[in-house]
């Protein structure tokens, strides 16, 4: 029986090269599930069972350090991911204000994706970018010093 | 004043290029250092009084110390460059990755050579996607031009060295459980002893320090550890400090400074004072895992005996300043919510107490208080201090709350007997 591969040749072979400084393949795992989930978008559990084999762990082994970690995302994701600082330094400049905004024109609440998987929405930890709060990264792109009023440009720009 | 570390970094907020480094004296420190025997450098990082950036304050070359060294010693062993700066309200090292990544790169090659380190890593938060594109093009030109890889400069020393960018998690920060996560475990803490000087990254001879602090070293190896301590108004330390300051303050930023400047310095020369229409009400002055101090401390100096004294901890130097419109137990809810996320769940105080002090402070927030909640988180806060836990984020995570029931006590009696918190607005 043939099942599709969700794991590309391509991300194989990325993981692959990871093994060359390192004294054995688990300690590739974590840089493993970034490129997973830099070709899948998230990592699924068929994307796990693939790892498997590949870094010579099980696949709950996998599972636990996956599930360990704030950015690798266990469950699917839109095509662009909106990380919104709630963390101290945001939340004094008015990081509530930014959410109640993003809230209100996305239409949906943390933890959540727009029904035309545009956004997925999520908290995060502080972005290490306090002086210039408040503060959120779209999948890589920081914005800082931001005001409800920005808000609609900035989604603007992403498909 | 000098400023070693920052005053070649650009306004334009691009990084130096290696010509430019080495133009500005880059790399001088490590052709200095190659001249002298290891032991040598490590004297000289010793005598300097450089003390650790991440937060503790260990003397540097005292941490060097305790790596075994000679024949025998155990290989490889490891330089690990603490870049995952996760405490919120702490923005310092993003300052030194992004403009200078040469700098720091050339300060783990010469704490490399001291130790006899042959593979190094930079440990990176993730959320740092610009630096680390910066970090990677610097190792790029110093392998180059023959700072890294084999027989460095002609020497018969070599060092490896590449970039991890981690995948988020406060944890990570803690220097035992961020050997684990490179080694792509979970990154709970480990066990002390032994400690990573002796056994550290897949078992052997581990120095991690922070970036900041690897970033000093270069200065000092071009220029001694007598002009390295002649930078400082501090008896206990050396050098400039990087100071921070976020919150309703005019101007938040990142300033080097002498290591021991004022924090009324910091907050009104520097910072510009509040914001129009705010008043100062109380300061964290090193991070989220610091204790509030108050408006009539000004006057102590930001080193790291002057601050304990003053009943706080210098922690990173970046204060994040707590005006007088800001709820204090929102402020503390706020903090301990992120600590009861970030907790790894090791061990129970932390597992089970964060969580607990974050749903009472949250009760209080929504008018849901008791006056026995006081006596509760009074509780949590023995319960998760230091000897009691595993690792040092549960007492860190105590340290904004017992400060704030000590000088904020009206408002949470306030929002106990009122059934409200008088801040929220609507
Ligand atoms: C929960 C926790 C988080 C930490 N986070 C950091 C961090 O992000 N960066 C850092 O340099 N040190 C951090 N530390 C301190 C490190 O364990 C370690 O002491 C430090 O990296 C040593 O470097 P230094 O001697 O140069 O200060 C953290 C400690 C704890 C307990
Ligand atoms: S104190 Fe918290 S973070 Fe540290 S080991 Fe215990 S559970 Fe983990
Ligand atoms: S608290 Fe939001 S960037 Fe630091």
């Amino acid at each position: 029986m043939v099942t599709a591969q969700v794991i590309s040749n391509e991300a194989r072979q990325e993981i692959e090269k990871l093994f060359h400084h390192l004294p054995h393949k688990q300690a590739a795992c974590i840089d493993a599930l970034k490129i997973v989930q830099k070709y899948n978008r998230w990592v699924s559990d068929e994307a796990l069972q693939e790892l498997a084999p590949i870094l010579e762990m099980s696949v709950h082994e996998i599972d636990s350090v996956a599930t360990f970690y704030n950015i690798i995302f266990r469950r699917p994701v839109g095509r662009h991911v909106i990380l919104l600082c709630n963390s101290v330094s945001c939340w004094i400049m008015g990081y509530e204000e930014i959410k109640k905004a993003l809230k209100d024109k996305l239409k949906i609440d943390f933890g959540m994706t727009t029904k035309d998987d545009r956004f997925t929405f999520l908290p995060i930890p502080c972005l290490g970018t306090c002086d210039h709060a408040p503060a959120m990264i779209i999948d890589e792109d920081l914005y800082r010093d931001l005001k409800p009023d920005q808000l609609d440009e900035i989604l603007a720009k992403y498909e | 004043m000098e400023r070693p570390l920052t005053e070649h970094i650009k306004q334009d907020g691009t990084p130096l290029s290696l010509k430019e480094y080495e133009a500005v004296g880059g790399y001088q420190g490590l052709r200095n250092a190659l001249k002298v025997s290891p032991a040598d450098v490590m004297n000289v990082v010793k005598d300097s009084k450089l003390r650790g950036r991440g937060g503790a304050g260990f003397p540097t070359g005292v941490k060097w110390s305790f790596v075994p060294m000679g024949d025998n010693a155990p290989s490889p062993k490891y330089i690990v460059a603490n870049g995952d700066e996760m405490e919120p309200g702490t923005f310092k090292d993003r300052l030194l990755v992004e403009g200078n990544p040469h700098q720091l790169i050339e300060g783990m090659i010469i704490s490399a050579y001291a130790i006899g380190a042959s593979m190094s890593y930079i440990f990176l938060r993730w959320a740092y996607h610009e630096a680390a594109k910066r970090i990677q093009y610097a190792l790029n030109e110093a392998y180059e031009a023959g700072y890294l890889g084999k027989n460095i400069l002609g020497s018969p020393f070599s060092l490896e060295m590449d970039l991890h960018t981690s995948v988020g998690r406060y944890i990570c920060g803690e220097e035992t459980a961020l050997l684990n996560a490179l080694e792509g475990k979970r990154a709970n803490p480990r066990n002390k002893p032994p400690f990573p000087q002796v056994s550290g990254l897949f078992g052997k001879p581990t120095i991690v320090n922070n970036v900041e602090t690897f970033s000093n070293i270069p200065h000092i190896l071009a220029k001694g550890a007598q002009w390295y301590i002649s930078l400082s108004k501090s008896e206990g330390g050396g050098g400039t400090k990087l100071y921070g300051a976020s919150g309703k303050v005019k101007r938040p930023a990142i300033w080097e400074l002498p290591l021991g400047t004022t924090l009324g310095e910091v907050i009104e020369e520097h910072a510009g004072g509040m914001q129009d229409g705010y008043k100062l009400r109380g300061l964290l002055p090193g991070g989220a895992s610091t204790d509030f101090l108050t408006p009539d401390q000004m006057n102590i100096k930001l080193d790291f005996e002057e601050v304990a004294k003053a009943g706080s901890r210098m922690g990173t130097g970046t204060i994040i300043v707590m005006d007088d419109k800001t709820c204090p137990v929102g402020m503390c809810l706020n903090l301990e919510q992120f600590f009861a996320q970030e907790s790894c769940g090791w061990c129970t105080p932390c597992r089970e107490g964060l969580p607990w002090t974050a749903k009472i402070l949250l009760a209080l927030e929504e008018g849901n208080g008791k006056p026995e909640d006081i006596d509760h988180l009074t509780f949590q806060t023995h319960y998760n201090a230091p000897g009691n836990t595993f690792c040092a984020l549960a007492p860190g995570a105590m340290e904004p709350l017992q400060s704030a029931l000590k000088h904020f006590r009206e408002d949470f009696d306030e929002h106990i007997h009122t059934h409200r918190c008088k801040y929220q607005h609507g």
